[in-house]
């Protein structure tokens, strides 16, 4: 279980996330959705260790990671996957090390073993045969999905994804999701994503949440969400446009 | 809470304790990262890997402009001190000008400049493009410390190249000395070598190589610190790059007169 209370952040005078708090249950698909600069990256940022709140905890399986630091907080790490925005492939290594890359290094595994689970890992995303090219050799598509497999090589417990579709044309968005979804199905680990693809996500999230100015203004399935009253939700998920003034 | 508007005329007086204020956090923040990657360095496990690439990265692909500019100063070291010397009648003393030259200030500082200008430079842009693109983040959840991986291969990297491309540009200088004053000009081979063997003691050249070693690290230091705090998107690091060259270049002039003093 996943659990942040009362988390707050301030850049300078400008606040950022405002009293977060948002519960994610074990196994299960949470999506946090919210307008471009509400901050759900800085957010997920909390999550993963990488920023410190102002105020309030986020506990990680019962431990406080917001007090962690060193060794402490690189054990908790060890738990968790990560998808960032553009991939975060390592432009130096081909697609099979990239994957190879966290085994090698952080586990006891032989060559052979490390061989096979890249092989598998790229096999799950449908990209057995491109283990040998660089990054940027690949479509944007291929990097995602290189991406979702580097996250997942190491057997996580929690995968964190920060926008893993954007920049996609629709129809790799509904690959990636079906992917996600398929391979959430596969090896149960919690999902925490991050995503504005409306009404993409409806078909893949076991709970959304809806991040506005700071604040989680609602929370819950698909089904609730949609026929959430919340007027900011309903705008939204209709994508309509401001009123001018 | 709001502020009331600071009189008029302090305004230039907060300005300043900003500025002033700014530095001191940047100082800091540019100590703690020494100390880190100090820290990294001094514990295992050592990234032997890292450490060769860098080797290669920061000094075999210098080799050439380490060559080229060494043979080059050499050549004109020779001829401006052969044509000052030959007005006092003194031209036997070329060989141990142009040696002392190079070995105690010429070959460290300008092999270090090179250096930056080259590698330097490369690695401030390779960090900084892996900053923006979120690869040190992820290096940073794959619970793997960044400063293994990228500052401390390049920092020890830069210790042992800097004294190994300065010792070149010595040497091809000498010879380019040699060229000029001894093919060219006439001076005899016995008296260019001879006086240098008589002149140039260990002490010279452990100068040298106390400033190279130290430019090392100087260089790498500045370069991996801006590449790791570099700004946002492509003029971020275009911005960073240029400090980190600016900033380095200042460092070694900065420093070779520190050393220079103090060392004999």
């Amino acid at each position: 279980m996943i659990k942040v209370e009362g988390v707050t952040k301030s850049f300078g005078a400008q606040p950022v996330l405002r009293g977060v708090d948002l519960e994610v249950p074990d196994g299960s698909i949470t999506v946090i959705i919210g307008r471009s600069g509400g901050g759900k990256s800085v957010f997920l940022k909390h999550l993963l260790g990488l920023m410190r709140p102002d105020a309030g905890r986020v506990l990680i399986g019962g431990v406080e990671v917001t007090q962690l630091r060193g060794r402490a907080l690189d054990r908790v790490r060890e738990r968790y996957g990560v998808v960032f925005q553009g991939g975060a492939l390592f432009d130096s290594l081909t697609c099979a090390e990239n994957l190879a890359f966290p085994l090698r290094e952080k586990t006891a595994l032989t060559r052979a073993q490390i061989a096979e689970r890249v092989a598998t890992g790229l096999g799950r995303v449908g990209l057995a045969d491109v283990g040998a090219k660089y990054p940027a050799e690949v479509s944007g598509g291929m990097r995602k999905r290189v991406a979702i497999a580097r996250a997942l090589v190491t057997e996580p417990e929690i995968v964190f994804f920060d926008e893993p579709t954007t920049g996609l044309d629709p129809i790799l968005v509904n690959t990636i999701h079906g992917l996600i979804r398929e391979l959430h199905q596969r090896l149960r680990f919690t999902a925490v994503m991050v995503s504005h693809e409306i009404p993409e996500i409806f078909q893949i999230a076991d709970s959304i949440a809806m991040l506005h100015e700071g604040r989680i203004v609602e929370v819950g399935p698909s089904a609730v969400i949609q026929a959430s009253a919340n007027p900011i939700v309903q705008q939204f998920i209709r994508g309509e446009p401001e009123a001018r003034t | 809470m709001t502020s009331r508007p600071l009189p008029r005329l302090l305004v230039p007086l907060d300005a300043l304790g900003r500025w002033a204020s700014g530095i001191v956090v940047s100082l800091g923040r540019f100590g703690t990262f020494f100390t880190l990657a100090l820290a990294t360095i001094a514990s295992p496990p050592f990234k032997f890997r890292a450490f060769v690439n860098r080797i290669d990265y920061i000094g075999f692909r210098s080799l050439l402009i380490i060559l080229l500019t060494g043979a080059f100063t050499g050549m004109v070291l020779g001829l401006q001190v052969y044509i000052t010397l030959s007005r006092f009648g003194s031209e036997a003393f070329l060989g141990p000008a142009v040696a002392l030259s190079l070995i105690r200030e010429l070959g460290p500082v300008l092999a270090a400049l090179m250096v930056t200008g080259r590698a330097g430079s490369a690695l401030t842009a390779e960090i900084g493009i892996m900053r923006i693109t979120e690869q040190i983040d992820a290096l940073t959840v794959m619970a793997l410390n960044p400063f293994r991986y990228l500052v401390a291969p390049s920092m020890l990297a830069g210790v042992v190249t800097f004294p190994l491309m300065t010792a070149l540009f010595d040497v091809v200088g000498i010879f380019g000395g040699y060229l000029v004053g001894v093919e060219l000009l006439g001076l005899s081979r016995g008296t260019y070598f001879g006086e240098m063997q008589t002149f140039v003691d260990m002490r010279d050249i452990m100068t040298g190589f106390w400033k190279s070693l130290s430019f090392g690290i100087v260089v790498t230091w500045v370069c991996t610190y801006k590449g790791f705090h570099v700004g946002h998107g492509a003029e971020g690091v275009a911005r960073a790059t240029t400090q980190a060259v600016v900033l380095a270049s200042v460092l070694i002039l900065v420093w070779d007169y520190v050393l220079g003093s103090l060392l004999p």
